[in-house]
């Protein structure tokens, strides 16, 4: 029984990225752009039409100099659990079962040959992480031969998204049935950002297992916390220093963000001007 | 009304002249009654010989292999089975079809008089061009099919998807479909539903059923079955 119960266990891969290390440089986004066949146009000048899997974000405290201080924001698809596991905001509004979300690793799918471009998703999703294909992807000549085989291209009209680079979990699963486990190891399953970060901001791993290091730096709560409007906050990181993105949402996203300064963490949660951290558990605290 | 008074007073005979007549014309409406049922039947087996017959292959193109491969004589000269030539990487990725540089091993000259060793040789081998083979098992970009999970996982043999492929001593011809492009079946040819083996049929549902037999597969939210990333890509 006990065997099975760790054979069957199942996995939240998750990702911690460091703020205070990442310098902006973009690397993780074209690390992305060239593993994931990701679409480009000729002119990418109104980046509302751009497709970023992960994209870099630039934020300030609207201090004046010499007070000014700036912090860049990776983000890929946030990989959300919602409510209750499996309730993403951009799954439960899919008329298509274009988009799923896996019990077995918490990461959510995108379908491409089922997506049938209606864009809810899109309309869903608190954090922009999903992008509309409007034209059929046009490589530079030559390119085609760069294309990453383990990666399907899109076609136009259809919803692209961060897939956590799941081809190189299904490689590694791969991996591990021909040397006969049963378990992927951390080291081989890793995304590209991840890879490519020259700052090592990122760390990627199985949120659920003690071994990989994001758990060790996230430290999620085993226990659900309810915030003041009620809403269940599941894996809540024991680090002080660690926060998610929008997470009074309930959206229970998978992609923390780890920063030592307070005015970055208060911008990730929309916090109101003389709001406090410790408010939004108030309720929590008085149990 | 008046009519009927008429009708009324008309001798026995007339009756019997009208109801000969009713009965000639019931004769004839029962006459043409079987002549539709016969020109329905006849539309129905005619469409049903266009559905089955002519349809299908309106739908698929036959295409030849560029060599008649025997399978069954290379079985009987290697050492280890399909892995002679199908063979798993380290890194658990599946080989698939040999490339020529793994022919050579082998056929570095000539072996034998056949007409397709021949062939084999001289358009291939002394040329240096890789064998446009036409596999029927080539999946679509946007499917990732481990064979790693299906042999070393679940201990399937080859034989269940790709039937006796191992044992033919030719190759089918391959029956393109026309819109997209991808082979018709993997070896069987029973697509009409009717399965009697589990490569008569190779589609999406019948990976679908095998994985929701076996029982595991579960982690779907939306379906409660097996999740699309499974599979997909």
């Amino acid at each position: 029984m006990k065997q099975e119960h760790t054979q069957h266990r199942s996995k939240r891969y998750g990702m911690v990225i460091d703020l205070d290390k990442c310098t902006g440089c973009g690397a993780c986004m074209v690390a992305c752009f060239s593993e994931n066949n990701v679409p480009f146009k000729k002119d990418e000048t109104d980046k509302r039409l751009s497709i970023t899997w992960m994209k870099v974000y630039r934020i300030d405290n609207g201090r004046d100099f010499p007070n000014n201080q700036v912090c860049y924001i990776p983000r890929p698809c946030q990989h959300c659990a919602g409510q209750h596991e499996g309730h993403s905001p951009c799954v439960s509004v899919c008329p298509a079962t274009a988009t799923d979300y896996s019990r077995e690793t918490g990461i959510v799918s995108q379908i491409y040959t089922r997506c049938f471009g209606c864009r809810y998703c899109m309309g869903a999703c608190p954090y922009h992480a999903r992008y509309f294909n409007w034209w059929d992807p046009v490589w530079p000549e030559g390119m085609e031969k760069y294309l990453s085989p383990n990666v399907s291209p899109r076609m136009r009209g259809v919803v692209e998204k961060c897939s956590f680079c799941f081809h190189r979990y299904q490689l590694a699963r791969d991996k591990a049935y021909a040397n006969r486990r049963k378990d992927v190891k951390e080291a081989d399953y890793q995304t590209a950002c991840t890879q490519a970060c020259p700052a090592g901001a990122i760390t990627f791993g199985d949120l659920n297992n003690p071994g990989h290091a994001v758990h060790q730096i996230v430290k999620p709560n085993d226990h659900v916390v309810k915030n003041k409007a009620g809403i269940s906050i599941i894996g809540k990181s024991q680090n002080p220093n660690v926060f998610r993105m929008l997470e009074r949402l309930g959206t229970n996203t998978k992609v923390y963000y780890l920063s030592s300064r307070e005015w970055v963490r208060k911008a990730g949660d929309n916090y109101i001007a003389d709001e406090k951290p410790e408010d939004m558990f108030a309720e929590q605290k008085k149990h | 009304m008046s009519g009927n008074v008429e009708h009324k007073s008309d001798d026995v005979n007339h009756d019997a002249k009208e109801a000969s007549s009713a009965d000639q014309t019931s004769m004839t409406t029962s006459g043409s009654g079987s002549y539709i049922l016969l020109f329905f039947l006849l539309g129905l087996a005619l469409s049903m010989v266009a559905g089955w017959v002519v349809f299908p292959k309106l739908l698929y193109t036959q295409k030849k292999q560029p060599l008649d491969f025997n399978h069954k004589l290379h079985l009987k000269e290697v050492d280890s089975d399909c892995a002679s030539c199908h063979f798993f990487r380290e890194d658990g990725t599946f080989s698939g079809v040999p490339a020529l540089e793994q022919c050579l091993d082998c056929h570095y000259e000539k072996l034998g008089e056949s007409v397709e060793e021949t062939l084999f040789v001289e358009q291939y081998v002394d040329k240096g061009r890789q064998v446009p083979w036409l596999v029927y098992s080539r999946q679509p970009d946007c499917v990732f099919f481990s064979h790693s999970a299906h042999i070393y996982g679940a201990n399937l043999e080859c034989r269940t998807c790709h039937g006796d492929i191992g044992h033919s001593e030719s190759l089918k011809p391959y029956e393109e479909n026309r819109i997209t492009g991808y082979s018709k079946n993997i070896w069987g040819s029973n697509i009409a539903g009717l399965k009697q083996a589990t490569w008569d049929r190779m589609k999406m549902d019948d990976c679908a059923q095998c994985h929701e037999t076996a029982g595991i597969h579960d982690s779907s939210v939306q379906t409660g079955r097996d999740a699309c990333f499974v599979c997909h890509k």
